[in-house]
């Protein structure tokens, strides 16, 4: 399964894990934190994923100080 | 996972209200926040003209429009910073976005207009560039308000931004800072209103928002902001929200409705003894204003120290 991250971009390729969850918990990502786009669709943490999705793990966290 | 509304499949799920939406509830959820923030702080009127501070980033592209949506005479201000290829790029993203809908966007270059960007302006007060950056953007987003007739000044400050603040305010008791806290900030002689009709929403959620409802947004940060004292207690508050959903709301509106008001009196001394600042006019209660002085210093023309 190939997993996008974001800044700076960057593919992995891992085994799929069974759900979103398990992936996020893997790649140690707080889930509040990102949101997680399978196949160019939006996926709930609960989603299964399979060995052919594309998942594009995109941060959320912006700003600087105000 | 099921649409709490529809019980269509989800697309979203949001911890902090146990609910999973699909893409046409999740849009109406968004919408129906700002409309209650808007509502609860009697932020903006039907007729008022409001100005839109964006950035090209998620949070204020997604504020213009859910301002649009609900009906607001909502135009944009883009503000070029000078920050490398970044700014560049943020540029085309609010460019593009205000293109696409044929909504009015104005633009002020700091270096244009001012005669310097960020990274030297950060450079010549030896402070970290979100300093220079914040001041800078206060005072064009007040002055473009004010010299263009809008009423209000919206910015795309969300619960996350609002949460990180408040934690760092907290952590050092910044009882004027703390004071002045708040979804609705006044208007005052010189200053237009400011409004956060983001509050209700979080990151995540705006992210989602745009990816839903087709906003190009620039996903790159800010590189100036990099490891930024901000981001740290973001961080720290999702690592609490990821044990205990809800935490970053309820400590957020809790301080809006039990403890702003303790606070409120130490915001107002700090903006009570005011006057026009004599290089551009904004309300200062300095000599001349911090805008101006850290102008001097990032063009070299008078080597004067900035105080904010």
């Amino acid at each position: 399964m190939k997993v996008v991250l974001r800044n700076p971009r960057r593919e992995l390729e891992v085994p799929a894990p069974r759900t979103v969850a398990q992936l996020l918990t893997n790649l140690e990502v707080v889930p509040e934190s990102v949101l997680v786009i399978r196949n160019d669709t939006l996926a709930t943490r609960d989603e299964h994923l399979c060995e052919d999705d594309v998942v594009e793990i995109r941060p959320v966290v912006s700003g600087g100080a105000q | 996972m099921k649409c709490r509304r529809c019980r269509e499949p989800a697309v979203i799920d949001v911890r902090r209200h146990n609910a999973g939406f699909c893409a046409a509830c999740f849009t109406r959820h968004c919408a129906e926040q700002v409309r209650r923030a808007i509502e609860d702080h009697d932020m903006i009127a039907a007729d008022e003209r409001v100005l839109v501070a964006v950035s090209g980033g998620k949070d204020s592209l997604g504020l213009w429009q859910l301002l649009r949506e609900l009906g607001y005479d909502a135009d944009g201000l883009y503000v070029g910073l000078g920050i490398g290829e970044y700014s560049d790029r943020s540029g085309e993203h609010a460019r593009a976005f205000a293109e696409r809908k044929g909504w009015p966007l104005l633009e002020v270059d700091l270096r244009t207009t001012f005669g310097f960007d960020i990274p030297e302006a950060s450079k010549a007060i030896h402070r970290v560039p979100c300093s220079a950056c914040g001041m800078s953007k206060r005072h064009v987003f007040n002055d473009a308000a004010r010299s263009n007739g809008y009423d209000v000044l919206a910015t795309g400050h969300n619960l996350d931004d609002e949460a990180a603040v408040l934690l760092g305010n907290v952590l050092r008791w910044d009882a004027g800072y703390l004071g002045r806290q708040h979804p609705i900030l006044a208007a005052a002689p010189g200053f237009v209103r400011k409004v956060k009709p983001l509050v209700r929403l979080g990151e995540r959620e705006l992210a989602a928002y745009c990816v839903l409802t087709g906003i190009d947004y620039i996903i790159e940060e800010c590189p100036m902001a990099a490891g930024n004292r901000h981001l740290g207690y973001k961080e720290l508050l999702n690592e609490i929200e990821e044990r205990s959903p809800g935490t970053k709301a309820a400590f957020l509106f809790g301080f809006i409705e039990r403890a702003h008001e303790r606070f409120a009196g130490d915001a107002v001394d700090e903006r009570d003894d005011l006057h026009p600042c004599p290089e551009c006019g904004a309300p200062t209660p300095a000599d001349i204003c911090a805008f101006c002085r850290l102008r001097a210093r990032a063009t070299r023309q008078i080597p004067v120290r900035v105080e904010t």
